[in-house]
């Protein structure tokens, strides 16, 4: 750390670049002058304890799912990991007959967030700022789902879902025998009915995230919109959402990662069994279930992890940069 | 008298769109409660009535019981004390350290900077099951005879505490860096020149001007750690040791199949995130948008 500033100081006295920037680099290293011994201590633990912890149960467990996807490992000693290369790959990809409808489950998570909830909530975000009387009254209720855990939502959405006593049979009297729909066993309904209470938890949250960015979009672009004669939905339309174009981004990374994360609801709703198989899923039960293996599991996490990347690592550099750049 | 009739009239077409929409948000939003309401009528029926008449009936009796039988017969106290022995700590803990790494990157080190909070940040975008099965054995190999009831970090609070502290800290560091970034840097920088320690700078002087931000944080942490699932069913193997929200899921075996018994258990585990969140609404959504806005 040291190194790194000590290089970058010449340059910074040698060249006084203009802007805000030089304020902020100059006053951090007037504060690195004035340090004693024991402030810089001091600020080595502050730095350091967070990040060994951090990188220690993040990030080497990650990089260590890597590894261990590549081997077998019966998990006792550590001198029967064992190298098999691609072989994990080999038969997730061909043989597990879960893993490609888990592969698409995700993918069906995702598109249905961004394509239903997302909208709605963005709906609900732009009716609830218009200075509406009631407003927190409906954000509340909206938005009720979101602070319940989705544990506790699973359950909630079985008491509407159950064959026998459940509210949807039981008003269309479809709750006696050789008259059941059964939302939660048949593989051709229960990942839909698990994505109708996802939805109602998304909209909550879309309606928050987009409300905090409607309240930043500038009030006089509006009214020079609406003084130009444009109705309602030209001006959303062509001033506002194209404003809205921070809160979207994160919105898009919000639902990937949501629907990549995807766990709770369907193992408190019938474990991930047929019809409903996440990744997420499947990793979890190759630990807690009868047949544990180490290296398959890590193998599953692989793929999770190069998804996530994919769209955590774009995303962040882009943000970060803007940041410099402001 | 003409001016009032033209304000009227002026306002009038508006009035039936304003209608509209506040009839169709009350719908909506009651639609919305719909599960939540069902719930909490099914549990407030015992058991007899609903299996003789029917869910969809008019009560004869309503009734707490099965809140309060759910409760006793499943023992709710021993888990709430469970997830207050794990949030507590874990929320602290997080705050202390995020705010930590904050404070170092916002105030001294610009190089590092960077790349010290995209290493925090895309840490906790990770979904957990990424880094799960290797935890799960490094977990079960670290022995801590005499430290934990375990005698490991599997199945301890402690293992649960660090991996939330490890996990939230990514978020939080990122929150707090933007807002410690925003206050004046020749607050620090006097008390520097006057001799004051990195360590009153830090805790007398900046974390005080982070009230605001520590207390969204706080809520949204307890509220996370809270209702956190996933952890607690994978690192904890004793049904006893297990905190409320995960305890659920075995709870509701106990309940058998009175689907009444089990909303109202459900239902109970929801009470304190709602008090909560109706209490501190405005830390709540204020911490959600911190850390989007941004973005």
């Amino acid at each position: 750390m040291t190194t790194d500033t000590t290089t970058k100081t010449p340059e910074a006295a040698t060249v006084p670049p203009p802007g805000a920037a030089p304020g902020t680099t100059r006053a951090a290293r007037g504060h690195r002058r004035l340090l004693t011994r024991r402030d810089r201590i001091t600020l080595a633990f502050m730095a350091g304890v967070p990040t060994v912890l951090h990188v220690a149960l993040v990030w080497v467990t990650a990089l260590a799912s890597i590894l261990l996807a590549f081997t077998t490992w019966d998990g006792i000693g550590f001198d029967s990991i064992q190298w098999v290369g691609l072989e994990n790959f080999e038969q997730l990809f061909s043989d597990n007959p879960q893993f490609w409808p888990a592969v698409q489950h995700n993918v069906i998570w995702f598109a249905a967030l961004i394509l239903v909830p997302t909208p709605f909530g963005l709906f609900l975000a732009v009716q609830l700022d218009k200075r509406i009387r009631f407003s927190r009254v409906y954000q509340t209720a909206f938005f009720l789902p979101v602070v319940i855990s989705m544990a506790c939502i699973g359950f909630v959405w079985q008491l509407v879902y159950n064959p026998d006593t459940g509210l949807i049979n039981s008003v269309v009297g479809a709750n006696e025998p050789g008259h059941y729909i059964d939302w939660i066993g048949d593989p051709h309904l229960n990942l839909w009915a698990v994505l109708v209470a996802a939805s109602w938890r998304h909209t909550g949250y879309m309606m928050i995230l987009y409300l905090a960015g409607l309240k930043s979009v500038d009030p006089s672009l509006r009214e020079a919109s609406a003084l130009d004669g444009a109705n309602e939905w030209q001006s959303f339309r062509h001033v506002v959402f194209p404003t809205l174009r921070p809160t979207n981004t994160v919105v898009l990374v919000v639902t990937i990662i949501e629907a990549l994360r995807a766990f709770d609801l369907v193992f408190v709703f019938n474990k991930g069994a047929q019809g409903t198989e996440l990744l997420s899923i499947l990793v979890t039960n190759n630990i807690i279930g009868e047949s544990s293996r180490i290296g398959y599991g890590s193998a599953i996490a692989v793929v999770l992890l190069v998804i996530s990347l994919a769209v955590i690592i774009p995303y962040l550099v882009a943000t970060f940069r803007k940041e410099r750049r402001s | 008298m003409s001016a009032p009739t033209v304000a009227l009239r002026r306002r009038a077409p508006l009035r039936p769109a304003r209608v509209l929409l506040h009839v169709f948000l009350a719908v909506t939003a009651l639609a919305w409660l719909a599960p939540l309401l069902w719930a909490v009528f099914s549990a407030l029926r015992p058991y007899s009535e609903t299996s003789a008449k029917g869910y969809v009936s008019w009560p004869d009796k309503l009734s707490l019981d099965n809140f309060t039988h759910a409760y006793q017969q499943s023992d709710m106290t021993h888990y709430f004390v469970n997830t207050l022995v794990i949030a507590v700590p874990a929320v602290l803990v997080t705050l202390f350290l995020s705010s930590c790494v904050a404070f170092y990157v916002s105030r001294f080190d610009f190089r590092v900077n960077l790349a010290l909070l995209l290493v925090f940040t895309a840490g906790n975008l990770l979904p957990q099951q990424v880094i799960i099965t290797p935890l799960y054995r490094m977990y079960l190999l670290t022995d801590l005879p005499g430290i934990t009831a375990s005698g490991k970090l599997y199945d301890s609070a402690l293992g649960l505490v660090l991996i939330h502290v490890a996990f939230q800290s990514g978020f939080c560091a990122f929150v707090l860096s933007n807002y410690m970034r925003s206050l004046p840097h020749e607050l620090t920088e006097a008390a520097l020149v006057d001799g004051a320690s990195v360590w009153r700078l830090y805790w007398q002087i900046t974390l005080p001007l982070c009230k605001p931000a520590m207390a969204a944080l706080a809520t949204l942490l307890s509220i996370w750690i809270y209702n956190d699932f996933f952890w607690a069913l994978v690192l904890i193997s004793t049904g006893e040791n297990m905190p409320i929200t995960s305890a659920l899921n075995n709870l509701s075996g106990q309940y058998f199949t009175d689907p009444n018994l089990v909303a109202a258990g459900a239902l109970l585990t929801a009470v304190p995130t709602l008090v909560v969140y109706f209490a501190l609404q405005r830390q709540f959504v204020s911490g959600l948008t911190l850390g989007s806005n941004k973005g």
